[in-house]
């Protein structure tokens, strides 16, 4: 049925119809509405679910941890300072094997205070062992939410489920939310490959020598390239019953473009605008929308860009001493292609700023008129004004 | 004497902690007394060690080991879980030190004990980080010397009263316990077992390896803790109701204290000063008690 709802709102929709059984999550903006909609849910018994308002992102993710080991689906949203809070437990989620799958609206990280979109939260927890998937609609949230449990369950690896601050996390649109029978079809009932039972006792997590430790990681490593394998699958069921697909990446026009822009998140539908105006008049643009960040897509990639000139990466991110992460993985993934095209990096949009149409027209113009990126990062759109104010 | 508990051993032999190991003795008490139907978590302490490298395990119930400071919000999750499963029978553990317990763990112990999620929390107290080679926490007692109190730098803070720190939450059951009183252990573990929410049992547990004690001493002194006042047995129920379960005093201060190795810079005003302290505390309970000296 469509409804007009927010992009939390599709989240919520979706842990809903997951049949979670266990919610655990601690409020912060933009993070907010997903788990009011989800207290009201759990407390007028439209979901059969123990919410617990625990007292810190830390302690919910330990929860979940707790929960999930115990042996029931599990869900948890948060954004920013609460998902750095979170740290080390997303480590401990993917080391014992847990497919707890988190909402994560992106937001900036202070100081100073940014509620805006941003994101170098979740691009900061790309070691942690959790599959990313960035999205860039409502519909795209509710649906990926639901592959992601499916996923995560047959690799047994947590996944996150982004969303930028407001663009997305606030906006209203339709959504076509699915009748809880199509998606028992898809998402069956979660059987844990083990769990606490006292009937069969055994140790979760315990002390690992050198001996083993190392045999752990790579079956972690394997279980990220079997999600990367599996995705088509998943894919191929979801658009059975619903109709729809995404892909790991989507590449618009790119085979005979002449700059391929890269983006991820709500970004891709301006960028889509722009490729609409640009190709009306004549000028060969293509957009790779990547949306599986983690496992890193490669091979995807690499065939979708072996037609491209040039290459502009969009990074609503930074990492500092380096570049923007979208960027470097670009660049990791391209550099043992022989003769693959140059990359610019722009860097645009940090804090919520707004990356317009104008702004991205910007960064094709800059990348066709360069033979070669000036520097490895570009910032766009910097003003004297804001700086101004720190001056005495 | 004849101890009301299951021959059922729950806890292996073999493990690996260090010679007469008070919480080593503590976790076989309290297993004979909780039965097989439990699952416990156990954050990062020496427990993490004693219980077995994988794919051993020192205990025959599940045992989900968890990040240091997590044991109070595990255990709500585990919880949560069983409870979804339609499992209300089995109980949940979590057995932390006091490290994991009075500092870094605390948060989350006061949030579920805030929401009087229904388990049992244990702390062993072996009265510093042990796990990481004798640092202070802030249930060193006052005039200890642990590596980070070292020489002339003993500590001179007093220990964290953790008990009336659970009771001013109003939980529904908290008690002190002893490895040298196993009646009195087994006891407070089956009630806290029968009661509903939450639950806290502090464990004196003596750290043959941290106090500088011959291992063979180890019950003796736990004993004397006791015995001087400086550990009383007591349990406080619904965070009002005190009872106090073990009275006389046998032993001054400065005998208990001679005995460890962690004590010996003090001087004898030292351990006056520390008499006078201990003199207090137990006015302070017994006021609370109800009851006079
Ligand atoms: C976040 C974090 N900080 C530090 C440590 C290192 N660490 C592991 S156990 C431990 C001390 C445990 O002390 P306590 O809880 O008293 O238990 P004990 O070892 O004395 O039995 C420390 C500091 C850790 N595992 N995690
Ligand atoms: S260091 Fe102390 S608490 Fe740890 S195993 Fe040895 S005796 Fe037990
Ligand atoms: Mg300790």
């Amino acid at each position: 049925m469509k409804r007009v709802l927010e992009g939390s709102h599709a989240v919520a929709e979706a842990v809903r119809l997951a049949r979670i059984q266990v919610i655990s999550a601690y409020p912060i903006t933009p993070q907010t509405h997903i788990v009011e909609i989800l207290s009201d849910y759990c407390a007028s018994g439209k979901m059969n679910a123990r919410f617990l308002r625990v007292e810190s992102e830390h302690s919910c993710l330990a929860a979940l941890i707790g929960a999930q080991s115990t042996g029931v689906r599990t869900f948890t949203a948060t954004s920013s300072q609460g998902l750095a809070l979170m740290h080390e437990l997303l480590h401990w989620a993917s080391g014992a094997r847990l497919p707890i799958v988190m909402a994560e609206v992106n937001r900036a990280l202070a100081p100073g205070w940014n509620i805006w979109t941003d994101q170098s939260d979740s691009l900061a927890q790309r070691d942690t062992g959790w599959m990313q998937f960035y999205c860039e609609d409502a519909q795209e949230v509710l649906d990926t939410m639901l592959m992601a449990y499916r996923l995560a369950e047959m690799v047994n690896l947590p996944a996150m489920v982004v969303l930028d601050a407001f663009f997305l996390s606030h906006t209203y649109e339709p959504v076509d939310v699915p009748e809880q029978e199509e998606v028992d079809r898809f998402l069956p009932a979660y059987v844990p490959e083990f769990r606490l039972d006292t009937a069969h006792p055994f140790a979760l997590s315990p002390l690992v020598a050198p001996n083993a430790y190392m045999e752990m990681r790579r079956e972690i490593a394997a279980a990220m390239d079997e999600a990367l394998e599996r995705l088509d699958s998943v894919e191929e069921k979801f658009a059975g019953i619903f109709g729809r697909r995404y892909g790991a990446v989507e590449a618009v026009c790119c085979d005979d473009a002449d700059i391929v822009l890269v983006t991820s998140g709500t970004v891709t539908s301006t960028a889509r605008i722009l490729l609409e105006e640009l190709r009306a008049k004549g000028e060969k643009i293509g957009i790779l929308k990547i949306k599986l960040f983690r496992p890193f897509p490669v091979e995807a990639i690499r065939r979708a860009l072996a037609g491209a000139k040039k290459i502009a990466v969009v990074d609503r991110n930074f990492s500092f001493g380096a570049t923007g992460i979208f960027a470097q993985e670009l660049r990791a993934a391209l550099c043992n292609v022989p003769d693959h095209p140059p990359v610019f990096g722009f860097i645009a949009g940090l804090g919520g700023r707004d990356i317009t149409t104008e702004v991205l027209a910007s960064i094709v113009e800059q990348t066709k008129t360069a033979d070669a990126p000036p520097a490895e990062s570009i910032w766009i759109g910097l003003t004297e004004a804001a700086y101004a104010f720190g001056r005495p | 004497m004849h101890l009301d508990v299951l021959d059922q051993e729950l806890m292996c032999s073999g493990h690996v902690g260090c010679p007469g190991c008070g919480a080593t003795i503590a976790m076989r008490f309290f297993l004979k007394a909780l039965g097989e139907k439990t699952v416990m978590v156990l954050p990062a302490c020496c427990w993490s060690v004693i219980a077995g490298p994988y794919p051993q395990s020192t205990l025959k119930i599940p045992v989900i080991h968890s990040a240091f400071e997590t044991g109070g919000a595990t255990a709500s999750g585990v919880r949560a879980a069983l409870d979804m499963r339609g499992d209300k029978d089995t109980t949940v553990v979590t057995w932390a030190g006091d490290g994991g317990t009075f500092d870094i763990g605390f948060q989350a112990l006061s949030g579920a004990v805030e929401r009087n999620e229904d388990f049992i929390y244990v702390c062993y107290d072996n009265e510093a980080y042990m796990n990481t080679g004798i640092q202070r926490s802030s249930s060193t007692p006052y005039g200890a010397w642990t590596t980070t109190t070292p020489g002339t730098d003993w500590k001179r803070l007093r220990k964290k009263n953790i008990v009336e720190a659970l009771v001013a939450h109003r939980i529904p059951y908290a008690a002190t316990a002893n490895i040298a009183f196993p009646e009195d252990l087994v006891r407070k573990a089956r009630k806290a077992k029968s009661i509903k929410g939450s639950k806290f049992l502090h464990i004196f547990a003596s750290c043959p390896t941290g106090w500088r004690i011959p291992s063979e001493m180890s019950i003796k002194i736990a004993r004397m803790a006791v015995q001087t006042n400086i550990f009383p047995l007591y349990e406080v129920e619904d965070g009002v109701r005190y009872t106090i379960n073990y009275k006389p005093r046998e032993y001054l201060v400065r005998e208990y204290f001679k005995l460890q190795g962690r004590f010996r810079h003090l001087t004898d005003q030292d351990l006056d000063a520390i008499q006078e302290m201990v003199n207090e505390d137990w006015q302070l309970l017994l006021r609370k008690a109800g009851e006079h000296a």
